[in-house]
C-alpha cells in the first residue's frame, strides 16, 4: 500500500479513519540475522490490529521498535505523529505496552507492582489509587491485589502486567502474544478486555501466532512471515485474496508454508 | 529526577523484604567477620598459653655425659625422658617435638673448658613445635651463661667483662600502635565488607531483573535509563554503607572481649574514630556499587553474575595482602590510589597517628572520581539493546 510522503508527515488517512500507528518499510538485522525486512502497516483508533505470523517471523522485533526499545536500521515509524527514535520519552507516555517479558517483582504485592509503574509515569498518589481501583474492577483482580506476586498463576500475572501497562491510561496499546500460556477462561477474559479497549476508542496492536485469536478479535490482520508482510487486510479481504474458505487455509497459502504454525 | 527516586524507593522496599539481601549485606559482614576475628584471637591466644603451660617432655640421649646439665633442666621444669631408639625418626614422624643429644665428647671438652657439643634435634618448619624448641634453647643458653659466669669468677674475672654492651629497650610505641593485627585485619575486613555488602544488590537489580524478565517492561516506562540505573546504584551503595556501619559497630562491641594482654593490644574504637573510618571508607562503597553494577549488567542471569563476583572480591584483598607481606610507610602519593589509601588511612587512625587533612581529602576525592566514572559507564550501559535482552 503506497503512502504519500506529505501525508505520512503527520497522520495517514486510510478509508477515512485516522491511522494512529504508521509503520513504513521497517528494517532490522542482528548481525547475520535479518529479523525484519521491510515491514509496513497501519493501525487505527477504535480498531484491533493483529500481527499474525509464525514464531520467529519478526513480530516481537517489530513491536520492540514501536515502543522504542530497539532502533530500526531503516524505515519510519509514527505513533500519534511521534517518531520513537526522536521522541522516545513522549512516545513512552502515550503507549501502554505488555511486552513478551512479563516479569513481576515477586517480593512486591500486585498493587505495589502496579503503583511502581504509576510513579514511574509521574502520577500522583491519589491519581494512582483511583486508577488502580478502576483496574481492579475491570480486570477482576480483587482476590489477589494485595498478595505478593510470588506463585501467581499465569492468568493473574498477565492481569497485573496489563494493569501496570494501562495505569497511565494510554491511548495506544501494544501487546506481544498476550494470551501466551493462558488457560481458556483467562484467554476469554483477556479477549473481552481487549474488546472493551476498542469500544473505548483505543488503538490496539497485538501480535500472535494463534489463528483463532486474530479471527476472534482483530479488525485488521497483518500477516508477517520471514520478516516481511505477506498480506494485510480484514479477515474477509484476506479470504477473498487467498480464495479460501477458512482463515487457516488462507494463512498457510499467504505465507506460503506451514512452518511455525503448530502452536 | 523523580524517576530516580521512585526506583530507589522501590528497590529499598523490595530488598528489605529479601532475606538473601539482608543476609548478605546486613548479616554476613557485620556478624561473621567480627566473630571470626574474635574467634581467631581467642584461638591463637589460648593455643599459645597452652603451649607455655605444658610441661616440657624432653627425651635426652647421653644424659650420663652431663648430669649437672640434666639437673639444671629438671630444676627448670623439664621432664627428662629415657633415651629413644631412633630420635630422628621420632621427630620426623612428629611423635616427639624436640630431642636433646649430648655427644660422648661432652665431658672431655667440658673439662678442657672448650665449647661442649649438644644437638637439638627438631623440625622448626612445624609451627607447633616452635615453642618447645625455643624453651630448650633458652634453657641451654641460660645454663651456658650461668656456667660462663662461674668460670670467670673462679678465675677472678668479673663476669661483666664478658658483657661489653648492655641493651636497654626504650619503647616509643604506644599501646595502640602495637595493635598490629587489628591494623592489618580491620581495613581488610572493611574493604571486603564494602564489596560483599554491595554484591547481592548489584546483581539482583541488574542481572536478577533481566533473569526475572522485568527489565524490558521497566525500561518501557518514560524514565531515562540513566535515572533507573542510578536509582539502582544508590540503593546498592546505601546497602553497602549500612553493611560497613554495622560492621564497625559490631567491632566496637566485640573489641572489649578480646584477650588484650597476649598481643599487647589496647584498641578501643571511640565514636569519633568510627565516624572517621566510615567517612574514609564511604567512597569505597560507591566505587564497589558502581563496579559491581557495571559488571553484573553484562550477565544474563544472577548465576552468571555470581561467577564474575568470585574474581572481583579479590580486588579489595590485594592492598591488604600487599601490606601484610610488605608493610610500607604511608606517603602522600599513595592517597590517590583507591583501596590502598583507605587501607593506609584506617591503619593510621587505629594507631592514633595524626593524619594530614589533605590526605583524607585526596583519598576521598580520588576514590570518588573513579567511582563516579564507573557509575557513569554503568548508567549508560542499558542504552545498548543487546544488554537488555541478554542475547546476541
Amino acid at each position: 500500500m503506497p503512502v504519500e510522503p506529505e501525508a505520512f508527515a503527520l497522520f495517514h488517512i486510510v478509508d477515512g479513519a485516522v491511522a494512529m500507528i504508521v509503520v513504513k518499510n521497517l528494517y532490522k538485522s542482528f548481525g547475520e540475522v535479518k529479523a525484519v525486512q521491510g515491514v509496513s502497516f497501519e493501525a487505527q483508533d477504535g480498531q484491533i490490529t493483529g500481527l499474525l505470523g509464525p514464531n520467529g517471523a519478526g513480530k516481537t522485533t517489530t513491536l520492540r521498535m514501536l515502543y522504542s526499545l530497539l532502533p530500526p536500521d531503516s524505515g519510519e515509524i509514527l505513533i500519534d505523529g511521534l517518531d520513537p527514535s526522536k521522541d522516545a520519552m513522549e512516545i513512552k507516555r502515550t503507549l501502554g505496552v505488555v511486552p513478551d517479558s512479563r516479569g513481576l517483582y515477586t517480593r512486591l504485592s500486585a498493587r505495589e507492582n502496579i503503583e511502581y509503574y504509576g510513579r514511574l509515569h509521574g502520577m500522583s498518589n491519589p491519581q494512582i489509587n483511583g486508577r488502580v481501583d478502576e483496574l481492579i474492577d475491570t480486570l477482576d483482580m480483587g482476590d489477589f491485589i494485595d498478595r505478593r506476586t510470588e506463585g501467581f498463576s499465569q492468568g493473574q500475572r498477565v492481569k497485573v502486567a496489563i494493569a501496570r501497562a494501562m495505569i497511565h491510561r494510554p491511548q495506544t496499546v501494544l501487546m506481544d502474544e498476550p494470551s501466551n500460556g493462558l488457560d481458556v477462561m483467562s484467554t476469554r477474559a483477556l479477549r473481552e478486555y481487549v474488546r472493551s479497549l476498542r469500544s473505548a476508542g483505543h488503538s490496539v496492536v497485538l501480535s500472535t501466532h494463534i489463528m483463532q485469536e486474530v479471527a476472534a478479535l482483530c479488525d485488521r490482520i497483518v500477516i508477517i512471515a520471514k520478516g516481511e508482510v505477506a498480506a494485510d487486510g480484514t479477515a474477509t479481504e484476506l479470504l477473498e485474496r487467498a480464495r479460501c474458505d477458512s482463515l487457516e487455509d488462507a494463512f498457510v497459502k499467504l505465507i506460503g508454508s506451514e512452518e511455525g504454525l503448530l502452536a | 529526577m523523580s524517576g530516580l527516586l521512585t526506583v530507589f524507593k522501590k528497590e529499598v522496599r523490595e530488598n528489605i523484604r529479601d532475606r538473601r539481601a539482608l543476609f548478605n549485606s546486613l548479616l554476613l559482614g557485620p556478624v561473621l567477620f567480627p566473630l571470626l576475628f574474635v574467634g581467631l584471637m581467642w584461638f591463637l591466644e589460648s593455643a599459645e598459653r597452652e603451649r607455655q603451660a605444658q610441661t616440657l617432655e624432653l627425651p635426652v640421649i647421653g644424659a650420663e655425659y652431663a648430669p649437672s646439665l640434666i639437673r639444671f633442666l629438671e630444676q627448670h621444669g623439664a621432664v627428662i625422658e629415657p633415651e629413644p631408639e631412633n630420635p630422628e625418626d621420632l621427630v620426623r614422624s612428629q611423635e616427639e617435638q624436640v630431642v636433646l643429644r649430648i655427644l660422648p665428647e661432652f665431658p672431655e671438652k667440658w673439662s678442657e673448658g672448650l665449647p661442649a657439643p649438644v644437638e637439638v634435634i627438631s623440625d622448626p618448619s612445624r609451627q607447633e613445635s616452635n615453642a618447645a624448641i625455643m624453651r630448650v634453647k633458652r634453657l641451654l643458653s641460660a645454663y651456658g651463661s650461668q656456667i660462663a659466669s662461674l668460670r670467670l669468677q673462679l678465675r677472678g674475672i668479673s663476669p661483666q667483662l664478658a658483657s661489653p654492651i648492655m641493651i636497654k629497650d626504650v619503647d616509643l610505641s604506644t599501646p595502640k600502635s602495637r595493635a598490629i593485627l587489628a591494623v592489618i585485619f580491620l581495613p581488610y575486613v572493611l574493604m571486603i565488607t564494602a564489596f560483599t555488602g554491595a554484591t547481592h544488590l548489584a546483581m539482583d537489580t541488574t542481572a536478577g531483573e533481566k533473569e526475572r524478565k522485568s527489565l524490558e517492561p521497566l525500561l518501557i516506562n518514560p524514565v531515562p535509563r540513566w535515572e533507573i540505573m542510578t536509582g539502582k546504584m544508590i540503593t546498592t551503595t546505601v546497602f553497602a554503607m549500612a553493611s560497613l556501619a554495622l560492621t564497625l559497630v559490631a567491632f566496637r562491641i566485640v573489641l572489649p572481649y578480646l584477650p588484650v594482654g597476649a598481643f599487647g593490644m589496647d584498641l578501643t574504637l571511640g565514636l569519633s574514630t568510627l565516624l572517621k573510618i566510615l567517612l574514609i571508607i564511604s567512597p569505597v562503597a560507591i566505587l564497589a556499587a558502581a563496579l559491581l553494577t557495571l559488571l553484573a549488567s553484562f550477565a544474563k542471569s544472577y548465576r552468571e553474575a555470581q561467577s564474575y563476583m568470585g574474581l572481583v572480591i579479590l580486588i579489595p584483598m590485594i592492598p591488604s595482602l600487599i601490606f601484610m607481606a610488605n608493610p610500607i610507610k604511608a606517603e602522600a602519593w599513595m592517597m590517590s590510589v583507591p583501596l590502598f589509601s583507605q587501607n593506609l588511612l584506617i591503619g593510621e587512625i587505629i594507631r592514633d597517628e595524626a593524619v594530614p587533612l589533605d590526605w583524607y581529602a585526596m583519598s576521598i576525592a580520588s576514590t570518588l572520581v573513579i567511582g563516579l566514572l564507573l557509575a557513569a559507564m554503568a548508567a549508560t550501559l542499558y542504552n545498548r539493546p543487546k544488554l537488555i535482552f541478554g542475547s546476541g
